[in-house]
């Protein structure tokens, strides 16, 4: 049975210019068009990872972000540069919105020398220090603790930056995470908890596996709940806009609930639609809500974009996106030396670390 | 040289690595008013304060990933879990997120962090609260391993595993914190990870172990003298770094081993430490190496079929007959 719900905001067809979505959540128009460019750099990117799996360029997991392009942009576009950002295995646009470049994206995903992290982390584990991007990490939920800490250093150290937290929606049953909100509201940490609620924790439907409403789970903590339509990214971004505000002021955790679809299956190996979700449900949501249309429609209709500047602006992204698979594709494999690298950020003088019989021992 | 305690000897580390470094803070169940379930972390509270010294829920995963997030972001946790029975609800964050950080971030994100607390048996805790714990954190890459036996060897060991980059769990002995013992007053006492200590010379067999079981190896190598055979016994103090040198010495010394360890013998660390000795002292054995380990069945309770299931002095004497063949 497809599951329908209803949605703060309505997509599509909204967007008069008088009193119109850009008004209404203060927003203007140039900052619009930067959004939707990067939504459409996100989304030709994760294509062109879908046909670079196909050809069995990219291997292992690989989760693609096609269809919840508008959480990544719209939460991640208020942060300042010195505030974090960790994620789940999803993760190849949350670290792009960030700051990583596309180049490094996939040349990680094809598993080579110039991947962001050396080609040893591939799809899941995005990382880059220098941008604050902490990080895919691959266990559902596991991110949550992390990220509190990342919170409790902000605070140790009286600094001012934020951190955004992304799960999915199956992360709020691992206990994990109801420990580390828990520590996060107790000592009111800069953290703001984000749920890209696409509905399926991989084939399970959320209300399969929960009896309450996702935006009643921090409730037990104390720390304030919110919900925003995700696939409308400006009023994602006006939520974040004002959350980050908060929290950055010392105002404590906070818990969104971002309504989004995700228009692929869980992952690569996994068909679109199947056994948990119908074709209809995923074919309606594609052609109603998708973020990238939404938002172009607003725009269209506001007069600040028109069928041409839109196509240069796509060509710009499919660009882009060729450009990182020509890249990646001529850049190394990591050298054999990689192999043993950076297991240990100290090899003590003394004693062994490696047993492998090649590491270390005689037997190398 | 001053006598103290184990537990006092740890508090002093803690004490100085927290004046040393302003980014070193101590995190767990009941470390800061309760002044420690052991009292490890007596007074520290007083003088770092809340921030540093930082109560938490009753929480291992939660608490223990939260530090490792916090050392990701540059900060130097110590966490304590009262007991490392109490952490494997923890195990995800030291397994999958500490140990493999740096590797994963190609280097980016070294994680500085200690996991401490008692290990192994106590007296009649039964099951659940009493075993050893060192194979499940010795297994993976990346998470090195460390065993005081000694009041000196706590406080210099703890400020070893405080100032190294890599995750350290660091096991300690419930029954060793009313243990005394002479530790150096200097200040910046430090025991380097990865160097064995010989704890007792003599020709004839080699007692080898760690943590809390070195006392016992002493005993049954007393027992042994007294019987004309003159044991090496040799405390590895960390399993990872493994002090592989003194490990051969010994053996080549002997030429017959006994491991001794609280935990289960099947893939203990007793295990690797016998295919080391294989290895690459093969020709050095004039006996198979013999492991004394606790029995191969969950603590029991009642208080003969613990002391039945623990190892004990009588089976390490035995064990060393039966490589030398007497």
């Amino acid at each position: 049975m497809a599951q329908t719900r209803t949605r703060k905001g309505k997509g599509g067809k909204a967007g008069s210019p008088k009193g119109g979505p850009f008004d209404v959540h203060g927003v203007s128009p140039e900052l619009a068009l930067e959004l939707l460019r990067e939504m459409l750099k996100y989304r030709r990117f994760e294509e062109k990872a879908e046909e670079a799996y196909a050809i069995g360029k990219i291997g292992g997991f690989c989760h693609l972000h096609i269809g919840q392009e508008g959480a990544a942009a719209g939460c991640i576009k208020p942060l300042s540069d010195s505030d974090y950002v960790i994620t789940a295995y999803r993760d190849h646009t949350q670290a792009m919105a960030k700051g990583v470049s596309p180049n490094a994206v996939m040349a990680e995903l094809f598993g080579r020398a110039e991947g962001v992290s050396g080609g040893k982390g591939g799809s899941m584990h995005m990382f880059d220090k220098s941008v604050r991007f902490m990080g895919g990490h691959g266990i559902v939920g596991g991110q949550v603790p992390l990220a509190t800490g990342i919170a409790f250093r902000i605070k140790y150290h009286d600094e001012n930056d934020v951190v955004v937290c992304f799960m999915g929606d199956a992360a709020v049953n691992q206990g994990g995470f109801h420990e580390a909100l828990n520590m996060a509201a107790i000592w009111e940490l800069p953290a703001i908890f984000v749920v890209e609620n696409n509905r399926y924790g991989m084939g399970t439907a959320f209300r399969r596996v929960s009896l309450t409403d996702m935006v009643e789970k921090s409730s037990p903590y104390g720390i304030p709940a919110s919900r925003v339509n995700g696939q409308d990214v400006l009023a994602t971004y006006a939520h974040f806009r004002d959350l980050v505000a908060e929290v950055r002021g010392g105002g404590g955790p906070r818990f969104v609930d971002v309504e989004t679809y995700r228009f692929r299956g869980h992952s690569m190996s996994d068909p679109v639609s199947g056994t948990y979700r119908s074709k209809e449900e995923v074919e309606r949501e594609t052609h109603e809500e998708d973020p990238i249309a939404i938002l172009r429609d607003h725009l269209f209709a506001g007069g600040h974009l028109d069928q041409k500047g839109l196509e240069e602006m796509d060509t710009e992204a499919r660009e882009t996106a060729q450009e990182a698979f020509e890249l990646a594709d001529a850049s190394p494999m990591p050298g054999p030396e990689a192999l043993y690298a950076h297991v240990w950020a100290e090899i003590n003088p003394n004693g062994r670390l490696c047993f492998d019989g090649r590491g270390e021992s005689p037997w190398r | 040289m001053a006598v103290m305690t184990y537990r006092e000897a740890l508090n002093d580390a803690l004490r100085e690595e927290m004046q040393r470094d302003p980014d070193v803070f101590l995190m767990g169940e009941e470390v800061a008013q309760y002044d420690g379930a052991y009292k490890v972390s007596k007074g520290l509270l007083a003088e770092f304060g809340d921030r540093r010294v930082v109560d938490s829920p009753i929480s291992e995963l939660g608490f223990g990933g939260l530090c490792v997030g916090a050392a990701m972001a540059g900060l130097r946790p110590v966490v304590e879990f009262m007991t490392f029975n109490f952490a494997f609800l923890a195990i995800d964050q030291v397994i999958n997120s500490a140990a493999k950080m740096l590797y994963m971030s190609d280097g980016q994100f070294p994680i500085p962090i200690v996991f401490r607390g008692p290990t192994g048996a106590a007296l009649q805790l039964s099951a659940q609260h009493s075993q050893a714990c060192e194979t499940y954190y010795a297994h993976a890459p990346g998470v090195k391993l460390v065993t005081p036996a000694t009041p000196a060897d706590a406080k210099g060991l703890l400020k070893a595993a405080i100032r190294d980059n890599d995750p350290v769990a660091f096991m300690e002995g419930e029954l060793l914190y009313n243990f005394k013992g002479e530790v150096p007053d200097d200040d910046d006492f430090v025991i380097p990870l990865g160097v064995a200590e010989l704890k007792r010379e003599g020709g004839d067999v080699s007692i080898i172990t760690h943590g809390k079981m070195v006392h016992v190896a002493l005993q049954a190598a007393n027992k042994l003298a007294k019987d004309g055979i003159d044991a090496d016994v040799l405390d590895l103090r960390s399993i990872r770094p493994l002090d592989v040198d003194a490990i051969l010495r010994t053996v080549k010394k002997t030429n017959r081993a006994v491991y001794v360890e609280e935990g289960w013998a099947f893939v203990g660390v007793g295990a690797q430490i016998v295919a080391t000795i294989q290895e690459e002292a093969f020709d050095h054995l004039d006996a198979p190496v013999v492991r004394v380990t606790q029995a191969d069945v969950p603590m029991p309770y009642a208080k003969n079929l613990e002391i039945m299931a623990k190892p004990s002095a009588d089976r390490v004497v035995d064990a060393c007959n039966k490589v030398l063949y007497r």
